[in-house]
């Protein structure tokens, strides 16, 4: 891999020339969080943020989709064209690069591929920036505290400088085109590099072990923690929506006046909404709020374990600040761990 | 930039797994009250010639202006042309469906789930037993079997419904029963007609009336939930191993394609992995039965 660096002062230079590559979109505040938005200008962007609300996922699968238009006569005209624009996130931790890894093996590899997502995800670049971790992180548990993969570039904060990753020929454009900014490090560069990557290791405060949690789970299927859950869950569905790899739609027409032609839409849909697994005639597969709660933990740590070798979930934390009734993704693996001594 | 150029003049459209194609309905047949027989044709003669699926899978079919819903394909791969769809009256899309008129047009995409391991049931007996509204899928295997019959040992249905009125397919499956290829034992559980002249009594009765060789035999069940009960107990004391009892599913399988996340059971889509299971996988999974 190429590896370049920066110095820090030059950034907003180098961000000059994003918009080369698409619309460009970056961490700025927005009440007391942060989202990915486009900057006003480069004095809005925040480089060093704990989380953005929504995870980069509404980027490649936003929250409201229109995937055909129909017309009674002529059926249905796919709106392929309306997800080809570029765009380029700014500053995306390594733990939402892996969510979109993990999207990327639902909605781009196997037998189907999602050509929504995937004309978006082309259309995408993404330059990754490291983070410092706060208490609700515990992306190093889930394997998604660096990455190695998903990214055009990737700015590792070294001092005065950031150390840049270059991941692919697009994210090498960008070097190119930006001019002279970008240098060779020096061998003291890596040595901060490495320095203050085993800092970030030890700063993590939050953690769970994920050895043989599908197993643990397989064998708390009919554990009371399920009916505690069950009687505290809302099914409000927050965790889901700023979950990064949760990726549930619910798809519906809707009918321009005069009835005749309209829109095939899609929008995000939650496990933990009633109407989930209901089928026509009345028929409910998850009836209660237990066993909706129950089966997104199990979806995420247990089933795509099983279909794809590593739970979805990423440990950035959003569902534990997200939900109303104060379930904590940490506390309920500990709780199912029968390590009842934590929080 | 070059790369990028080179690349998209490259590679080839994307395939839209959701696209669906317009099919006109050449005929509805009001087999059963709420439980009508749609024949439909793809307009696009290409895709007459083309398509074919396999016993068991499914296709998702938008009424135009309502939505989609996975609808079983009760045709067989070996009559093509022609697809045929059993469909319960039951929700807002079937509804739409009822209310459209032979010539009119509907959506479909497709065909999706695992449908049988019709290879691996080849030179095998085959029981199908279906329950009620079963046999919508289960009429793709049993004329498959039919159309193919050197490629099968003994082939036995049994079919249950509740009265001769509700019984799909019937007029059908009594002219089958003079076959001497197929062992056609039906049954209702009662019949206030008074002329029904097959059997009369529970779907599990007509386990007495067979002898069966479970190590060269392939169960088909399909019905609602009391048949797997009492089918299943009848089956595992014959002592019919259990990946070879096969089963078939109903769950909301919205996209079709293992994506959008609704029909879920235990970690496996029924979209994808289903909705054809195996009584093993029923017992791996446990939110399947």
């Amino acid at each position: 891999m190429k590896i370049l660096k920066i110095p820090k002062k030059d950034l907003d230079l180098f961000a000059s020339v994003l918009p080369a590559f698409g619309k460009l979109y970056a961490p700025v505040k927005r009440g007391s969080g942060y989202a990915f938005d486009q900057p006003a200008s480069w004095s809005d962007v925040t480089l060093a943020y704990p989380r953005t609300i929504l995870p980069p996922r509404k980027f490649f699968l936003p929250p409201r989709e229109a995937l055909f238009a129909f017309d009674a006569g002529a059926g249905y005209r796919d709106l392929l064209s309306e997800a080809s624009e570029r765009q380029v996130l700014f500053g995306v931790h390594a733990y939402d690069i892996h969510g979109l890894n993990i999207l990327d093996r639902v909605f781009a590899q196997g037998r189907y591929s999602d050509p929504y997502y995937m004309t978006r995800r082309k259309n995408t670049a993404i330059i990754g920036i490291d983070f410092d971790p706060d208490a609700q992180h515990f992306a190093r548990s889930m394997a998604a505290d660096f990455a190695d993969t998903g990214f055009d570039l990737f700015l590792s904060d070294i001092g005065d400088d950031y150390l840049v990753r270059v991941g692919t020929s697009r994210g090498d454009d960008m070097v190119v085109m930006s001019g002279c900014l970008l240098s060779e490090p020096t061998p003291d560069d890596i040595a901060e590099f490495k320095r203050r990557s085993s800092e970030r290791v030890a700063a993590y405060r939050t953690g769970v072990e994920l050895g043989d949690l599908p197993e643990i789970l397989e064998m708390e299927y009919h554990s009371e923690v399920w009916k505690e859950l069950g009687d505290r869950c809302l099914s409000c569905g927050s965790c889901s929506m700023v979950c990064p790899t949760c990726y549930c739609f619910d798809v519906a027409d809707e009918v321009d006046l005069g009835a005749r032609a309209g829109r095939r839409v899609r929008t995000w849909d939650s496990c933990l909404f009633r109407t989930h697994a209901l089928v026509a005639g009345g028929e409910n597969f998850r009836k209660n709020r237990s066993s909706r709660i129950m089966f997104r933990f199990y979806h995420k740590q247990r089933g795509f374990v099983a279909e794809y070798g590593r739970p979805s979930c990423v440990g950035c934390g959003r569902c534990i600040g997200a939900c109303p009734a104060g379930i904590d993704i940490v506390s309920v693996i500990r709780m199912i761990r029968g390590q009842s001594d934590a929080h | 930039m070059l790369t990028e150029a080179v690349r998209s003049r490259s590679a080839p459209p994307l395939e839209n797994p959701y696209q669906p194609y317009l099919a006109r309905i050449s005929r509805i047949h009001r087999m059963v009250p709420d439980n009508h027989l749609f024949q439909v044709r793809f307009l696009d003669a290409r895709l007459v010639e083309t398509w074919t699926h396999r016993p068991g899978q499914f296709v998702e079919l938008s009424v135009i202006g309502t939505g989609e819903a996975p609808i079983s394909i009760s045709s067989s791969p070996t009559r093509p042309g022609i697809l045929e769809f059993c469909v319960r009256r039951a929700g807002r899309v079937t509804n739409a469906l009822y209310a459209l008129p032979t010539n009119g047009l509907v959506g479909i995409r497709g065909p999706y789930g695992n449908g049988f391991p019709v290879e691996q049931m080849e030179g095998q007996d085959l029981l199908i037993v279906a329950g009620g509204l079963g046999m919508a899928p289960l009429r793709s295997l049993l004329w498959y079997a039919l159309d193919n019959r050197d490629r099968f040992g003994t082939i036995t249905l049994m079919y249950g419904a509740k009265t001769p009125g509700e019984m799909l397919f019937r007029d059908e499956l009594v002219s089958l029963a003079d076959l001497d290829s197929l062992n056609t034992l039906l049954t209702v559980d009662r019949d206030p007609t008074g002329t029904w002249a097959h059997h009369v009594g529970l779907l599990p009765e007509l386990f007495k009336k067979v002898t069966l060789d479970p190590r060269r035999t392939y169960a088909a069940v399909v019905g609602p939930p009391v048949v797997y009960k009492f089918v299943l107990r009848e089956l595992l004391a014959q002592r019919f191993p259990k990946d070879r009892i096969l089963m078939s599913l109903e769950r909301r399988m919205k996209c079709g394609v293992g994506k959008c996340g609704h029909c879920s059971v235990g970690y496996k889509y029924t979209c994808i992995h289903g909705p054809v299971f195996t009584y093993w996988d029923a017992i791996n999974l446990p939110e399947l039965v």
